[in-house]
């Protein structure tokens, strides 16, 4: 079965371990992600402006994109960018005066945009599409043993009108790890902020967020931290060096996309999870 | 002194007619347009380039090959009752009536200086040269603007995710006229991005074809040495007849 994919600027860029192993993996689990032929930016961030309708302009030019392709469905991975197209595409299906203005403004665009695009998230698509009775009937190399956090920040569950589960205690990423044989421990600070884009101008906070999500992770007994945010990543992997400078005392843990940990369970060759992109090398793990 | 042309005779120069070989007694169809605002009465058939040297201007910069190429005759301009900016090549573009033009003849921009020997093949090249490509919100205006009808606005953003063979396919046909810099509403100076991708797509991205290896080689091996020095002594009577007994293609 083919969906169109739509994979964000990260993922082609700082994130291509994530577009790699979720090519890899959907493939195997028959879905092929197939990449919309044109696509721009997200947008990045919702924009919570009520009068701003300039940044909408994006997030909804990709969803005519979609249209474009005969298609009235899209799957990302990225979790902001999910954020952003689902959220505004839910203003456009409810303000018909907004779409409107957007619509005339991109006179140019052959398709006029109605709203009729479902967003959906790589983790519901698992879970709705191929099932994870098929997943758990696939699995080849079963992660007997291992620890898993599942980490979910903000963006996937917030608001609740773009939930991808039960936006206080989701068990949406827990249910996956279950079906690579690997334990789900849940932890306090699953849907805690990293500090997303504080990572840029105010880095000292993200250090103190990523040593008390880390460790409260270490705490439950994970030996691994699962997410669907390449910011999250960025912070909870990347930043545990500054974490490790300011800290002696603390002690790494790697932090992967959950296509990463789903695609060792199915058994891939290890080239197409690109570990190496990882900053903490997880492949101890797995020995 | 004596020799220079006054004033007077240059703006009398400068206002006959350039409909080559026709008498202005004779033209037809006559149009009104208006530059920077004041109307002339200019023949229908002309672009917008040579409309405006018929009305008396005379262009020292801001004109360049006359043929579409050089992008040195950007303009934009509106018609009479439409509320769209519309943009062109005054060289490409017929004179309509009813239109409102300006020239827009040189965009500044802060054009990066770069080794393209010592720059990494990926996304951080573009931030760090021209970080403002970040700010793009896909309005599509500087696409609306281009008189090459490039898609700009997809090659800023394959730029944006270091999608270099995107940027260099996409804006292979653009002649930096500027105007879609003079219309971005995030400053980002879009032609230079494309060219910048163009040249990173050359050194690291493309095929390196096997001619050019041949060549190179050659030329380290001095093949055209004695070619070249042969000419570099000839007297000009000599030029004159290796000149005339070149070899070339049919006409």
């Amino acid at each position: 079965m083919e969906i169109p994919y739509y994979p964000g600027c990260t993922l082609k860029t700082t994130a291509k371990n994530f577009d790699d192993s979720a090519f890899a993996v959907y493939k195997k689990l028959g879905i092929e992600l197939k990449e919309l032929p044109r696509w721009n930016c997200c947008g990045t961030v919702y924009s919570l402006t009520s009068d701003d309708l300039m940044h909408h302009l994006a997030p909804i030019r990709n969803l005519i994109r979609v249209e474009e392709q005969g298609a009235d469905q899209v799957v990302t991975l990225c979790s902001m960018c999910y954020n952003t197209l689902a959220q505004s595409n839910l203003r456009i299906q409810q303000n018909e005066e907004e779409r409107d203005k957007l619509n005339e403004f991109m006179y140019k665009e052959k398709v006029k945009y109605d709203g009729k695009v479902k967003v959906l998230h790589g983790l519901t698509v698992l879970r709705d599409m191929v099932g994870y009775d098929k997943i758990k009937s696939q699995i080849k190399k079963p992660l007997d043993g291992l620890k898993v956090a599942a980490y979910y920040g903000c963006l996937l569950l917030r608001p609740k009108e773009v939930c991808i589960d039960d936006p206080e205690s989701p068990t949406i990423m827990e249910d996956l790890i279950r079906t690579t044989g690997a334990e789900a421990v849940p932890f306090p600070y699953a849907n805690e902020c990293c500090c997303s884009y504080e990572t840029v101008s105010n880095k000292d906070i993200v250090i103190e967020r990523t040593r008390m999500i880390t460790q409260s992770a270490q705490a439950y007994g994970a030996d691994v931290i699962i997410t669907s945010c390449p910011l999250c990543e960025f912070n909870l992997d990347n930043r545990q060096k500054e974490v490790r400078k300011k800290y002696p005392d603390h002690v790494d843990i790697p932090v992967l996309y959950y296509t990463q940990l789903l695609g060792k369970a199915l058994g891939l060759p290890l080239k197409s999870l690109r570990f190496d992109l990882n900053y903490i090398n997880p492949r101890e793990l797995f020995k | 002194m004596s020799n220079e042309k006054s004033v007077m005779e240059r703006i009398a120069e400068a206002n006959k007619p350039v409909t080559a070989g026709v008498d202005e007694k004779d033209i037809k169809h006559w149009v009104t347009i208006r530059i920077m605002g004041k109307a002339y009465r200019v023949p229908s058939d002309l672009t917008i380039l040579t409309a405006m040297e018929f009305a008396g201007y005379r262009f020292v910069r801001g004109v360049g090959c006359r043929q579409g190429f050089c992008g040195a005759c950007g303009t934009v301009y509106r018609k009479e009752g439409e509320y769209k900016l519309k943009t062109g090549l005054a060289c490409q573009t017929r004179v309509e009536d009813g239109m409102y033009l300006v020239q827009i003849p040189f965009s500044p921009a802060q054009k990066a200086i770069y080794d393209i020997k010592k720059e990494r093949y990926n996304v951080s090249t573009i931030l760090k040269y021209y970080p403002e490509v970040a700010k793009c919100v896909s309005c599509n205006t500087c696409t609306k603007a281009c008189p090459q009808d490039i898609e700009v606005m997809d090659y800023v953003q394959a730029a944006l995710r270091g999608n270099y063979e995107k940027v260099a396919e996409t804006s292979f046909d653009c002649i930096r006229c500027g105007l879609c810099a003079m219309r971005c509403p995030a400053e980002i100076v879009q032609y230079d991005i494309g060219q910048l991708g163009r040249r990173m797509y050359g050194r690291y991205g493309m095929d390196k074809p096997d001619h050019l290896k041949i060549r190179l080689k050659e030329l380290e091996e001095k093949k055209f040495d004695p070619e070249l020095d042969k000419l570099e002594k000839a007297t000009k009577e000599e030029l004159v007849k290796f000149y005339a007994a070149r070899e070339r293609e049919k006409d």
